[in-house]
């Protein structure tokens, strides 16, 4: 019988785990280490340089940049984000009101979380786009010539017009984590609260809120992480950074050195930046969020 | 419900007013998901005139040419081929790789579970780009670059951490009786696993296969690096190829055109699914 068990579990975790060590694991591993070299990808020895590439990042104007525009990306984006999604979750679904269409909306709103970024970054570059894209005819229409920009080949604008995308693109996908979330709150809460002639407002913020925080926190952890990647709109939206590396990150920064500049130390030095902040957002999300739990 | 719902209706009259209120926000949101993708297809059937002076317009007759343009000489056909070559491998990898894992994890205790068990969860933690660099020469060591088994040992092997945790959850709720009384009657444990517990993982295999089945057709980045030969594009990477690198700017209908063929399967199967496809994404989340 003992036997037998493992005559079972051996071959069903080997397969599996062969393939998670070496695509997965062993790549982790030896990043931790590609950090604290120089290589350029030529030699067959990896020279051992300890912190130089650490101390080169401190130094490095375009780092800087890329850093500062995933940190404005990092306010922006989460807040945003699920600022739209909890006022649209909440006026389809709070409480015991529920409005005509909310499953089509439902059904609208998430749809762009199916499609690919690099779809979505392309069908958007001809949105901004200065002579073909729709924005500037609109503003046209409107009569708004004034307010007529090169969108992704103005400095000013390139990242935000890469946000107002990212922000598109999620909303539907909290608005549904939120609904989910706000079917298990009790009934009888809001039962309560119109009974003391709370407006729908009021419900929002003494009930809906509150009870809706583990979510909240999950869909903040999720959106930091997606503001630190964001990799696909920048590239396809933003070649080479955009204007200006206006709208540069440190994912296309990263990508960059590695794979047109064969600085892969240097490279890998900047992933295990985003590795350390990417684990730092969901702790700090986390503590923050969660000091006291609402039971009901 | 319904009667209490009425009676709140009565004792509001403010209330008429806040749902004419939240239809009008709900509504503008909808115009401004729906708009662009409607641009999109009207644009695919127009020339590159009319693309150019009228944004606003019906095309004068549909171009359908631009549609065969695209699918041959901008290589859309074959980069669509190449993406269902590939998603079809590693999807079926994925699942049936992690079924197993996910299976001798959840049921049988042996030293050294828990261990694996954490090892797998190990991976959500970790962002992919980290290990870009190290990945790219590894499946270049193993002779993989350009292939597409090794585009679909690589997926396979980056969704297994979230696909075995999920499974494996799913695994510990199935009941035990079926398997046991299969097993007094002599199966092997392999006929119990593949006739009686993979069937009855069905709606947990179909959830997670949903999740990764997206996010292996929208993969980028991996294919970015790992394949280099422009006749094995997929079809994220081809179509940003098209985009950036070639300047497609000549035939804007073309791409256009590239963007709706894409666009069309995954709308289909997401009309056809789409409560499944909510419930498959949103479960990354909500058990994450």
């Amino acid at each position: 019988m003992h036997h037998q068990k493992y005559r079972l579990i051996v071959p069903f975790l080997a397969l599996p785990l062969l393939l998670y060590g070496v695509f997965v694991l062993w790549p982790f591993a030896q990043a931790l280490y590609f950090a604290f070299t120089k290589w350029r990808g030529f030699s067959p020895n990896r020279p051992f340089v300890g912190l130089d590439n650490f101390e080169k990042m401190a130094g490095d104007r375009l780092f800087w940049n890329a850093l500062g525009n995933n940190a404005k990306m990092l306010v922006v984006l989460p807040l945003v984000t699920i600022a739209l999604a909890l006022l649209f979750a909440a006026l389809i679904a709070q409480g015991r009101q529920t409005i005509r269409g909310g499953g089509f909306y439902r059904v609208v709103f998430f749809f762009p979380q199916v499609m690919s970024a690099v779809v979505l970054g392309i069908l958007w570059g001809f949105i901004f786009h200065p002579t073909i894209g729709i924005l500037n005819a609109a503003l046209h229409a409107v009569g708004r010539d004034d307010w007529q920009r090169t969108w992704l080949g103005d400095p000013q604008w390139v990242l935000w017009a890469i946000a107002v995308v990212a922000i598109w693109s999620s909303v539907g996908f909290f608005l549904v984590l939120f609904i989910a979330g706000m079917q298990a709150i009790p009934m009888d809460l809001y039962d309560a609260a119109t009974l003391d002639g709370a407006g729908r407002w009021r419900m929002f913020w003494g009930i809906t809120l509150p009870l809706l925080r583990d979510h909240v926190q999950v869909a903040v952890v999720f959106m930091a992480i997606g503001a630190l990647d964001l990799f696909a709109l920048v590239q396809v939206m933003a070649e080479k950074g955009g204007p200006s590396r206006a709208a540069d990150v440190l994912a296309r920064y990263m990508y960059d050195l590695a794979f047109s500049q064969s600085q892969f130390g240097y490279a890998t030095a900047i992933g295990v930046v985003l590795l350390l902040l990417t684990l730092a957002l969901s702790v700090i999300t986390i503590r923050l969020t969660s000091r006291d739990q609402v039971e009901f | 419900m319904a009667g209490a719902r009425m009676k709140a209706t009565r004792r509001q009259p403010g209330e008429w007013l806040a749902g004419g209120g939240s239809h009008l926000l709900l509504l503008i949101w909808t115009l401004l998901t729906v708009y662009p993708f409607l641009w999109m297809i009207i644009t695919s059937f127009k020339s590159d005139q009319e693309i150019f002076f009228s944004p606003w317009t019906w095309p004068a007759t549909p171009q359908w040419e631009n549609f065969a343009r695209a699918w041959t000489d901008a290589s859309i056909g074959r980069y669509f081929l190449n993406s269902l070559i590939v998603v079809a491998g590693s999807l079926t990898l994925t699942l049936l790789l992690s079924a197993m894992a996910a299976y001798v994890l959840a049921r049988f205790p042996f030293p050294g579970n828990r261990l694996i068990y954490y090892t797998f969860l190990v991976g959500l933690m970790f962002p992919v780009f980290l290990a870009l660099v190290p990945l790219f020469f590894v499946v270049r060591d193993l002779h993989l670059l350009g292939t597409y088994q090794g585009l679909i040992l690589v997926y396979t092997a980056y969704s297994l951490p979230f696909t075995v945790f999920f499974l494996h959850g799913f695994f510990r709720t199935l009941p035990n009786e079926v398997a046991e009384a299969a097993i007094v009657d002599g199966a092997s444990p392999y006929r119990v696993f593949f006739e009686i517990m993979l069937p009855l993982a069905q709606p947990g295999l179909i959830a997670v296969g949903i999740f990764n089945f997206l996010g292996q057709w929208n993969q980028f980045i991996l294919p970015l690096v790992l394949m280099p030969d422009p006749n094995r594009y997929v079809l994220s990477q081809g179509l940003a190829f098209l985009a950036i690198q070639r300047g497609y700017e000549s035939d804007w209908s073309a791409l256009f055109a590239g963007l709706t063929i894409t666009m069309a399967p995954t709308l289909v199967v997401y009309i056809i699914f789409q409560r499944r496809v909510q419930q498959g994404l949103t479960v990354g989340a909500l058990k994450g």
